[in-house]
């Protein structure tokens, strides 16, 4: 089976989202999906892998193992901690210019757009933007090579 | 005599919706109350029927809102009881009073060494601009230190003055979590050895009657939202004698007496330091909350809050798992509270499924927050026209997280 793109991640989400149709069992999948994240070691929650929101911490650290990005990921939060783990799901394990090229559209298809809201100041919306530098730095560290 | 919440209820259109197909709950009050008809109606008649600008128009429109502007400073004055109107400056609300009062008094009377008392329960607008002048003037700034119950410890306050001290700021009312300061000894304390005191009234003036002149206050400062007036308004207090002797803060139109390129002389109080056109549909709009406020009956809102409070206390404090700060004997109807292994975010994203606005995290107040070792706080702060039965709804909700995330 060919490896599924960010795209192609991203339309399965929304797929599996299409089941819920109230927040609660949204939420409560969100609970459960916190638990699949792929943690951030202990030793990397350091003040340079932190992206401080106003509400709630997010770390995140970024590896380039043969060409593709690796994330890991941690959040004080459990929802935010939910969401992180989706987009881990989307970004991890792919090149930097799928991640760079790539728009993140299901956030706002499956309807949790509201945790993206600046007001809501959670992180998300600088861990998103810091995911995708990560993705910059690296393919311009591999140009250089 | 008790209070018609019916009446109450419709006097304020907004909590009428449903939010997330829920009746909307309004537990956000610390952060801004929500206005009655009769502020919002007052405002729209302004702005249909007599917008001009004011004190400078010969032409009627522009006489009769002078008149009306004018007319609320007395309102005001008469509601905290200060001795003359040009004692009544309006601001932009408590962070442009406090910054305003920071730079005159700072510029007049703060110089390298001095220090200034403030507390550990205060909100960010009352420390920053304390800070800043520190920084500009080579000044320090002195912190009262609290127990855990959130109450300032008077005989360390006693000890932080020196002869260096210039000023004391302290907040009347904690954002965070409630406590009412004892601010009536804290000022005859600073008195005794002749220190000024500029208090913070944001969350007092509409919970309970403020008298500055039996306070002795020499500076009272708030904001108009958080007494069911508009946005941007605000109200510095200060003493004759004081005000007179500051220089302004911002400079342009209105405050100026006489302008040539050579120099400029200044207006008298309270124009000195009210630069450029006033917020005054604001101002008129507060003045219709000051007097909704005594309509209703100061002493009948007290009584009503202190009933939620102490329902909201006892409901609270039967959930499994729920810690609440700020047990501080005098305080206002603020429920401040965490829950067992769960992060306040979190709870207050469930709560807001339900139609239940809290706020969630720090409350503007981080070195309180740090002080008690927690990240956060979820605040439910209540307001007259709340009622139990929302308390209820809240208690529901709490149960639907503790359910979510243990």
């Amino acid at each position: 089976m060919a490896e599924k793109t960010m795209q192609e991640v991203q339309e399965e989400i929304v797929e599996e989202f299409t089941v819920f149709d109230d927040w609660l069992d949204k939420y409560n999948y969100l609970i459960e999906l916190s638990k699949s994240l792929p943690v951030i070691e202990e030793k990397y929650k350091t003040p340079e892998h932190l992206i401080e929101g106003c509400q709630s911490k997010v770390w995140l650290k970024a590896d380039m193992e043969d060409g593709r990005i690796v994330f890991t990921a941690d959040s004080d939060a459990i929802i935010t901690k939910g969401i992180i783990a989706l987009l881990v799901r989307v970004m991890s394990g792919r090149s930097p210019e799928e991640i760079i090229n790539t728009d993140l559209d299901f956030i706002n298809t499956i309807g949790l757009n509201e945790n993206l809201s600046p007001a809501r100041s959670n992180g998300l919306v600088s861990m998103i933007k810091q995911m995708k530098l990560y993705a910059l730095a690296f393919q311009a560290k591999s140009k250089q090579k | 005599m008790a209070l018609d919440i019916v009446k109450i209820r419709n006097d304020f259109p907004i909590l009428k919706q449903t939010v997330h197909n829920k009746p909307f709950v309004y537990f956000d009050n610390a952060a801004t109350t929500q206005k009655p008809v009769q502020v919002i109606d007052r405002m729209d008649k302004v702005y249909r029927e007599t917008n001009s600008n004011i004190h400078r128009g010969v032409h009627y429109l522009s006489d009769l809102t002078t008149r009306h502007f004018e007319e609320a400073r007395e309102t005001i004055r008469k509601f905290i009881n200060a001795r003359y109107d040009h004692e009544i400056i309006f601001t932009s609300g408590t962070t442009g009073g406090i910054n305003l009062v920071a730079f005159s008094f700072g510029e007049k009377y703060i110089s390298r060494g001095d220090e200034i008392i403030i507390s550990a329960i205060e909100h960010h607008a009352n420390i920053v601009p304390w800070q800043m002048l520190c920084e500009r003037k080579g000044a320090s700034l002195k912190v009262i230190p609290l127990n855990s119950d959130g109450e300032l410890l008077l005989e360390e306050y006693d000890r932080l003055f020196s002869s260096n001290t210039r000023l004391v700021a302290i907040t009347h009312v904690a954002n965070s979590i409630g406590t009412i300061n004892p601010v009536r000894e804290m000022i005859q304390t600073a008195h005794q050895k002749n220190v000024p005191v500029l208090i913070d009234g944001t969350q007092a003036v509409q919970h309970g009657k403020v008298d500055v002149q039996d306070l002795d206050a020499d500076f009272y400062v708030f904001s108009g939202h958080k007494m069911y007036g508009p946005t941007g308004t605000g109200v510095i207090y200060g003493k004759e004698s004081i005000l007179e002797e500051l220089p302004p803060y911002q400079t342009g139109g209105e405050m100026v007496d006489q302008v040539t390129f050579e120099k400029t002389t200044f207006n008298r109080l309270p124009f000195k330091f009210e630069a450029g056109t006033p917020n005054y549909t604001g101002v008129i709009g507060l003045a219709a909350a000051v007097r909704y406020i005594e309509e209703t009956g100061l002493d009948e809102i007290v009584a009503r809050e202190k009933e939620l409070l102490e329902y909201g206390s006892r409901r609270l404090s039967e959930i499994d798992g729920l810690h609440l700060f700020g047990q501080a004997e005098n305080k206002i109807s603020i429920l401040s509270f965490i829950l067992d292994d769960i992060h306040p975010f979190d709870a207050g994203m469930i709560i807001d499924k339900y139609g239940i606005a809290v706020r969630t995290g720090n409350h503007c107040a981080q070195p309180f927050m740090e002080l008690l070792g927690i990240r956060g706080t979820i605040r439910a702060s209540m307001v007259f026209y709340n009622t139990r039965e929302e308390i209820d709804r809240l208690c529901e909700a709490i149960e639907k997280v503790k359910e979510m995330f243990n």
